[in-house]
């Protein structure tokens, strides 16, 4: 596996290998997903809204709707005007959802399609919405895609009423629906009335019925969407993601925002529930109280398993920086952790973590791929590999082992119904990474060193 | 009204217009024995939610990515390398031929930035072949455009041009970017294009064995090219390259030198079929490597072929073997799905072939569709010259080829070919249309609402799509499985491929998780409350 890969490390500026980052629209139709009744749509060749219906159809195993534009050559040269106005109608039409949510890629974006303006002179059912966002494939990655489609939403729909609903808005960031549903669960034993945008929980775990339904009871409404601009306050939840949509909420609504770590961990998790205890005035309910003092006992119990034990993460930023935290917090060491997202914001926080907890001779790269971090491994082998499934090629070739998070994980069955966020998500983690270690450490023991008890 | 008329109703006028020509229900030969036509091989309709991809897709992901010899590099945004980065599951294996070299397990891409599209991406491509050269020494080198590549102006051939002279080794650029032709199927033309022109033809090694086929539109997924070679090595036949399922350039270039082309996917390769034949007098022969009966067929077929009566004793004998080595299992499967129904919808060729396989079990394909076929794979190649061309494939290059000085041989004069023709189809292909019955619907660029409709309206006891449409199928109750990808299962070729595909179909429509579809308390009456309470 990957034996053309060599330790001698070669400073690359040009060709990227193995990435660990998709293109922007894949984020903008996964935002677009947990909007309820809505369409994604992509505008640009069929191939890219085929492409990225595949991904996430892999990673959720579940439907995965959205429909193209279906550029042609002649459409690259005239513009997609006629394309985008013969295809909304169609899915009108056809597919009658009640808000379709454009993206561009980077086609429309080279050839400068002016969604906006075509939008706006588009013949639109009463009641019916669209709205757009601009995806360049060739800036950021499927992370910047994600939250330039919430502020497409929110430049459309967000109005001020003047008075204020009273709700928290909550940006959950790029996560999975076990970990949506877990949010909202914190949000609502902490006594805080929340608005979740987006929210692809019920969308992207729908239930087996022998029914299928396009739309089925999940996502963030049209209404909800609106009522952002009257909330009393938004939290974000993952900076890296979630830095814009916030600072548009607080510049055009006046929204007062707070940005949070994704809360993955003991740390990140305490912080999130004291933010919304300050929000609610409410103590902290003796039975969330009782689920962190599960996760910290069980951190005492396996410490022995874990300390200094070396592992590598990867990802996309503000998972793999709570991933990093929960890593810190049980004794292990945090060997390389990198992202395919080109922020350096990533470095500076993950460095901040090394810093907090000593942690020596670890190494934080954003815009590096994992042919980057094969070699690294090479040179300085981990215990550990915690990230998406390309990891798996490199687990196989150095025969390290690896736990499955973040996204995509194309390769496993049930993992998106479940959190990796707050303390029941954490506990679910080290359980999976202390059972990776533990069996590695008893297939490789001898049999006069095989303990029965551990 | 019938069925197909009411799932066509929904249409608005201009829609509808359209795609009644796609969506057929087959009648009986009309009185002039003209076999009834579908419209295929032009534009999806904007916002339809098309199954298609396209034409990168079609080169790249489909014909020159399973080349493992070969560092192909994907220049554009990340996306689309990404995208085609070992998610076709075609299979494929260092091996001494190939320099011990395999790229597949790797994506490689010029990852293109704001600045690279502003300004251009030659230099961008130009240094990331330098790095490639320097980690990796590959012998050949391939650029697969994306989008914004040809409107920018990058020139990839020229590039390639450079880094042959720059470096020593072959590079090859094709200009397949997404928005090229009307599907995947541009892609495949294009890469045709790109090896008959560069690759086939450039070697100098003649095969071993006196009988010598190439294998063309054999991707190898889930091992499929493997379970061929392993049966036709068996009978003494030398497979001198697969075009592309665990292919590698350096074997493609010795194709010429093979005696007989096998096409199994003749969306995707028919034309280096047809230029091999031009060019080198090499016949072809359209095979079918998937059931157990078309696997006999198909191997009679290229024993006919040659002639020989050593080779088809023997050919035989792997037969009667073969069959026998897997007949307690074919039954065990046929007793479970005979009479049971089913649709599959795949890009361009297995619709068909895989019809042949239901049928060894005893089912029946009552729906059957194309992603991206042309007219010729539905009605068969007899109608290739009533096709119309339209903007979209006029924009694909088609390239001449003449007879080659030095290479070019024919196994038979043309009188022998004929008197060989009335008994197989050599040199042409006669379609899946003719192969299927009365009622029968086939839909070609299926999309979700149709495929939606089909599976309420026909209730077929299962069906076979891809990745986009699995899940809904699935949900509405009807058992799914991917036939691009055999989720993850295969090989489904050849007498073992056979059994491996008995046992899956077997497996999804008899796990036991269907009994727990329905609620207890939905089916059951509801308890009453007890008397005096």
């Amino acid at each position: 596996m990957l034996d053309l890969t060599r330790k001698e490390v070669l400073e690359r500026k040009a060709l990227r290998i193995n990435p660990c980052k998709i293109c922007q629209p894949v984020g903008a139709m996964y935002c677009a997903l947990g909007v309820e009744r809505c369409m994604p749509h992509s505008h640009g060749s069929q191939g890219c809204c085929s492409y990225h219906r595949t991904v996430l159809s892999r990673h959720f195993k579940e439907p995965a709707i959205a429909a193209s534009s279906s550029f042609t050559e002649g459409t690259s040269v005239f513009g997609g005007r006629s394309n985008i106005n013969t295809a909304v109608k169609n899915i009108f039409d056809i597919y009658n959802p009640d808000i379709i949510a454009v993206h561009t890629t980077c086609l429309s974006e080279t050839i400068g399609d002016d969604l906006g303006s075509y939008i706006l002179d588009m013949d639109i059912p009463d009641g019916k919405l669209v709205v757009h966002c601009n995806t360049p494939s060739y800036v950021g990655s499927h992370i910047n895609g994600f939250f330039n489609m919430m502020m497409g939403f929110m430049n459309y729909l967000t109005k001020k009423s003047g008075t204020c609903n009273g709700k928290t808005a909550i940006f959950p960031g790029w996560v999975n629906p076990g970990d949506l549903r877990e949010i909202k669960r914190l949000c609502a034993m902490m006594g805080v009335d929340i608005i979740c945008f987006p929210d692809q929980s019920g969308v992207m775990d729908a239930p087996m019925t022998g029914k299928y339904e396009m739309y089925p009871n999940g996502g963030t409404s049209v209404a909800q969407i609106r009522a952002l601009g009257d909330c009393a306050g938004v939290l974000g939840l993952g900076e890296i993601t979630n830095v814009e949509p916030v600072q548009l909420l607080e510049k055009k609504w006046k929204v007062p925002g707070k940005l949070l770590k994704a809360p993955i961990g003991v740390r990140f998790t305490d912080e999130f529930l004291m933010e919304l205890q300050h929000v609610s005035k409410q103590e902290v309910p003796s039975s969330l109280e009782t689920e962190r003092g599960q996760l910290v006992d069980l951190l005492l119990d396996s410490h022995a398993y874990t300390f200094q034990k070396k592992v590598a993460l990867f990802g996309d930023p503000d998972t793999v920086e709570g991933l990093t935290s929960l890593c810190l917090e049980m004794g292990l060491t945090p060997k390389y952790v990198i992202t395919g997202t080109p922020k350096e914001d990533f470095a500076r926080n993950v460095n901040a973590l090394f810093e907090r907890y000593h942690a020596e001779g670890c190494v934080v790269k954003a815009n590096a791929d994992l042919f980057d971090l094969h070699q690294w491994i090479k040179n300085e082998p981990v215990d550990l590999l915690l990230g998406t499934t390309y990891g798996k090629q490199i687990a196989k070739a150095e025969d390290i082992p690896f736990v499955r998070a973040g996204f995509p994980v194309l390769d496993r069955y049930g993992h998106t119904l479940q959190p990796i966020v707050g303390y029941r998500g954490a506990i679910r983690m080290v359980e999976k990474i202390t059972d990776a270690l533990m069996t590695r450490l008893e297939r490789d023991s001898s049999d006069e060193d095989f303990e029965i008890v551990l | 009204m019938d069925e197909r008329e009411k799932l066509l109703e929904k249409y608005q006028a201009k829609v509808y217009k359209n795609r009644k020509e796609h969506l057929i229900a087959l009648e009986d030969p009309g009185e002039d024995g003209q076999p009834q036509s579908i419209a295929a091989n032009t534009r999806a309709i904007p916002g339809i939610m098309t199954a298609r991809g396209c034409c990168y897709a079609g080169c790249k992901g489909v014909v020159v990515g399973p080349l493992k010899d070969v560092c192909v590099i994907t220049h554009g945004p990340i996306g689309c390398g990404f995208y085609s980065w070992g998610t076709r599951r075609n299979k494929a294996k260092g091996e001494e031929k190939s320099g011990g070299k395999n790229f597949v397990p790797y994506c490689f891409s010029t990852d293109m930035q704001e600045p690279d599209i502003v300004f251009g991406g030659e230099k961008k491509l130009e240094a990331a072949i330098a790095e490639a050269v320097e980690l990796f020494d590959p012998k050949c080198i391939m650029i697969c455009s994306t989008c914004p590549i040809g409107l920018i102006g990058d020139d990839v051939q020229a590039v390639a041009r450079r880094t042959e002279a720059k470096y020593g080794i072959k590079a090859i650029g094709y200009s397949c970017e997404g928005y090229k032709g009307v599907s995947q199927s541009a892609g495949h033309h294009i890469a045709n294009n790109g090896l008959m022109r560069y690759v086939i033809g450039t070697g100098d090694t003649p095969p071993k064995k006196k009988f010598s086929v190439n294998i063309l539109g054999e991707y190898n997924i889930g091992g499929d090219g493997w379970e061929e070679e392993r049966i036709l090595r068996r009978c003494g036949i030398e497979v001198v390259s697969i075009f592309t399922g665990d292919g590698s350039f350096e074997a493609l270039k010795n194709s010429h030198l093979a005696t007989l082309n096998l096409v199994m996917c003749h969306r995707s390769i028919n034309y280096i079929a047809e230029m091999m034949k031009t060019k080198y007098g090499i016949d072809w022969l359209k095979v079918n490597f998937i059931g157990v009966g078309a696997t006999c067929k198909s191997l009679r077929e290229i024993a006919a072929y040659f002639q020989d009566p050593d080779l088809t004793a023997r050919v035989e004998e792997v037969i009667a073997d073969e069959v026998s080595l897997i007949a307690d299992d074919i039954a065990y499967y046929k007793s479970k799905l005979t009479g049971k129904t089913a649709g599959i919808f795949s890009g361009g060729s297995r619709s068909h072939h895989y019809q042949v396989l239901l049928a060894d079990f005893g089912m029946e394909t009552i729906i059957a569709g194309y992603e991206f076929a042309h007219r010729d794979d539905y009605e068969g190649r007899e109608v290739i010259p009533f096709i119309k061309e339209d903007a979209d494939n006029k924009n694909i290059e088609t390239i001449t080829v003449e007879p080659d000085p030095d290479f070019y041989r024919e196994v038979y004069a043309a009188d022998a070919l004929a008197k060989l023709r009335e008994g197989i189809e050599i040199d042409t292909y006669d379609g899946m249309m003719p192969e299927m019955r009365r009622g029968d619907v086939v839909v070609d660029d299926y999309n979700h609402y149709e495929t939606d409709e089909l599976i309420k309206r026909i209730k077929p006891d299962i069906f076979f799509s891809g990745i986009k449409d699995k899940y809904n199928i699935q949900k509405a109750g009807v058992s799914s499985r991917q036939i691009h990808s055999y989720d993850y299962s295969g090989p489904y070729a050849g007498f073992n491929g056979a059994v491996n595909f008995g046992r899956d179909v077997t497996m999804a429509l008899y796990t036991n998780a269907w009994e727990f579809v329905v609620p207890p308390w939905k089916s059951q009456p509801m308890l009453v409350g007890s008397v005096g309470a």
